[in-house]
């Protein structure tokens, strides 16, 4: 068995990451709390904290709150405030390459560019949710009805891609061919960005709310169900025609959270009793990473070398797991 | 353990048109000292007088569900914003939803049936419709959207009645009656209601559903006493062009007739009655006609007698989303009566009623 730094906070762990090699606990309460080392407690927003994702391109983590501010933090010592827009939730954050952020509230999404002015885009509807192409400066929003597909940096109009129904979030293959959306239904839809071919991915029995890209995007690794969903990315058609892979399937638990290790096909699965696993993709072979907990287990991430991961539950339970025990 | 099956938070929706009173009544339960710490959202801060960081502002947004069914409606913003508030435990002890004047309150309830996540950590407390006593005969007139919000509530506050005279307010008050037989109506000016009345209403808990309404079957019993049509009349409605379709059948059907000067109604109410039922021939019958007339139907509720069930089975819809469970034992002397009533449009009531009826027990042959 593995060895557990094990953490009792007061709130929802809302992401968990690694800020400098130092695990890193962004919770509800609008706190970011590093454990290790000696308590540490650096206040993000007041309020509340409603979304926080770690930017792979800036190695920060980003977030946005109740407070209508936008925040980012790269050691975990001290916060930058991005952008404040008033008394407005920021429902959902995202990071791109060469130091972009976007972020959303309500029927706007917000692009921060270097050296370039706050740049909003009016949407019809609400923003969702949004995510950086890897490459360029391209921005997926993610709303009703399908996603846009903006060049913030010009003023053209947006490519949208149309499906029915709501897309709650978005999310760009690493190589940039696929944008993939979880929606209101139990299901993710997909485009290939080149020609705006649709991917459906359905037949989950709950809603999709965690992703991970595994080692050079071969698969999108998805919660949602008994086990993890992995979708091959791999081929021109992206999971079309393909079956899926079934990891760490259980008769008695919902996988809640997915990381995929940095550079095995290993995948760390989260369930809603608190358990944790690690499987290989190869053989499905599982290692029990943690027997359970009091709570859904809601974030994980792998650190850079892929020895530690951190996990957070939502009830405020949450650790640092060294593999090599 | 316990902390991640904490009970749900109660979630009142107010409805009501512009310059009904919502803000007043928003602004009252935000201020009161009632012990209990509200977190509001709403469509506008708007006129909202109170600095409270759990007042939320959102866009409505209805979401059709990709499932083929027209009806299945949440509000996507619903969803988002209860999730965030859901996640800090004892932060709140309730939710209270504003909707916006012309708002269909059916996807704002729908969306605590529908939604995984806010089904469970929310529980639909209750629909509170706001009316001016002043100006609904106008609103009735002019939209839907008023009556829809009066036949969806569970309790309706006839506000401002002090700018209407007294047969003015009987009159508005039998057309809310005449729309909604069921709801709880208070008389209120300025929104001057104990919030007890409003708050804490339990209209969608199962467990308790009807069970607070001892008359729901009592009325059943003696339905026909307090209906009786003299030759005169009319409340076969057809000359306004809507189809009520509701002639003298046996059931009752609620109507409050000649009452409503101001009869622009076109939502109406089939309560149907009989004794224990077969729930073979019962659940198969349900589930089709609430998939087949859902969009018809704004809300249904009911207590059924299963023969040889000692429990009242509850049940209660809206639109094509029904649910039903075990209540409790009949109690010892409780006539095992059965009861169905229906709130919508273009309903059938023969239909219904040999529906129904088609439902009940077959008597057993002495042993």
């Amino acid at each position: 068995m593995p060895s557990i730094a094990a953490y009792e906070f007061s709130d929802f762990v809302e992401t968990a990451c690694f800020l400098n090699d130092r695990p890193a606990f962004a919770l509800a309460d609008g706190t970011l709390r590093l454990p290790a080392g000696g308590e540490k407690a650096l206040t993000l927003h007041e309020g509340g904290l409603l979304s926080a994702v770690y930017d792979g391109f800036g190695r920060r983590l980003l977030s946005g709150g109740e407070d209508g501010r936008v925040v980012a933090t790269a050691d975990g010592e001290s916060a930058e405030e991005l952008a404040s827009i008033g008394r407005k939730w920021i429902s959902a954050v995202a990071g791109g390459p060469n130091g972009a952020v976007g972020f959303a509230s309500g029927r706007s999404a917000y692009v921060l560019a270097a050296k370039s002015p706050l740049k909003e885009l009016p949407h019809p509807r609400t923003v969702e949710g949004l995510a950086f192409s890897p490459k360029g400066l391209r921005i997926a929003t993610a709303h009703y009805d399908g996603a846009s597909l903006f060049f913030p940096a010009t003023d053209a109009v947006p490519t949208m891609l149309g499906w029915k129904g709501a897309h709650l979030d978005a999310t760009f293959s690493p190589d940039g061919r696929f944008l993939v959306t979880a929606m209101q239904e139990n299901a993710l839809h997909g485009w290939r960005v080149e020609d705006g071919k649709h991917m459906r991915m359905t037949g989950y029995p709950s809603k999709v709310k965690d992703w991970s890209w595994s080692a050079k995007g071969r698969f999108l690794a998805t919660s949602g169900a008994p086990a993890a969903i992995l979708w091959p990315f791999s081929g021109k058609e992206g999971p079309m025609g393909k079956a899926p892979l079934e990891l760490g399937t259980r008769g008695d638990s919902m996988v809640t959270a997915v990381a995929c290790h940095p550079a095995e096909d290993m995948l760390a699965i989260g369930y809603a009793d608190g358990m944790i696993l690690a499987v290989r993709f190869a053989d499905s072979k599982e290692a029990l990473i943690r027997r359970g907990g009091a709570s859904p287990v809601r974030t994980m991430a792998w650190d850079g070398k892929g020895r530690l991961l951190a996990f957070g539950a939502e009830d405020g339970e949450a650790g640092v797991v060294d593999i090599a025990g | 353990m316990s902390e991640t099956q904490a009970a749900p938070i109660p979630v009142t929706v107010l409805t009501g048109y512009l310059g009904s009173g919502k803000t007043t009544l928003l602004n009252r339960i935000l201020s009161e000292d009632h012990g209990r710490k509200y977190a509001v959202i709403v469509n506008e801060f708007g006129e909202i007088g109170i600095d409270n960081d759990l007042i939320v502002e959102s866009d409505e947004e209805i979401y059709e569900m990709n499932n083929g069914c027209v009806c299945c409606t949440v509000r996507g913003d619903l969803v988002r914003v209860v999730e965030g508030l859901t996640r800090r435990k004892g932060r709140f002890d309730a939710i209270v939803v504003e909707t916006t004047g012309l708002a269909d309150p059916v996807p704002v309830a729908q969306t605590f049936f529908m939604d995984e996540d806010v089904r469970a950590k929310t529980q639909l407390d209750a629909v509170v419709a706001l009316v001016d006593a002043k100006h609904l005969p106008l609103r009735l007139k002019d939209s839907r959207e008023a009556e829809d919000q009066i036949a969806f509530a569970d309790v309706v506050l006839l506000n401002k009645t002090d700018l209407v005279s007294a047969d003015e307010l009987a009159a508005v008050e039998a057309t809310v009656r005449a729309i909604n037989p069921h709801a709880v109506i208070h008389r209120t000016e300025r929104a001057g209601v104990d919030l007890k009345k409003v708050l804490g209403q339990s209209a969608f808990d199962l467990k308790r559903v009807l069970d607070d309404d001892p008359d729901f079957l009592e009325e059943a019993a003696h339905a026909h006493d307090d209906h009786v049509c003299g030759p005169d009349c009319d409340h076969d409605h057809d000359h306004h062009g809507h189809h009520h379709d509701h002639g003298h059948h046996h059931h009752d059907h609620d109507h409050a007739h000649g009452a409503s000067p101001i009869h622009d109604v076109t939502v109406t109410s089939i309560s149907l009655r009989g004794g224990p039922l077969d729930p073979k021939k019962f659940f198969p019958w349900i589930q089709a006609l609430t998939q087949e007339q859902g969009p018809n139907i704004l809300r249904l509720k009911g207590i059924i007698a299963f023969d040889d069930d000692p429990d009242r089975y509850v049940v209660q819809g809206v639109h094509m989303i029904i649910e039903g469970d075990h209540q409790r034992p009949w109690r010892a002397g409780e006539a095992k009566l059965s009861r169905l009533v229906f709130i919508g449009r273009n309903l059938d009531a023969e239909e219904l009623e040999a529906g129904f009826a088609a439902c009940a027990a077959k008597a057993k042959a002495p042993a």
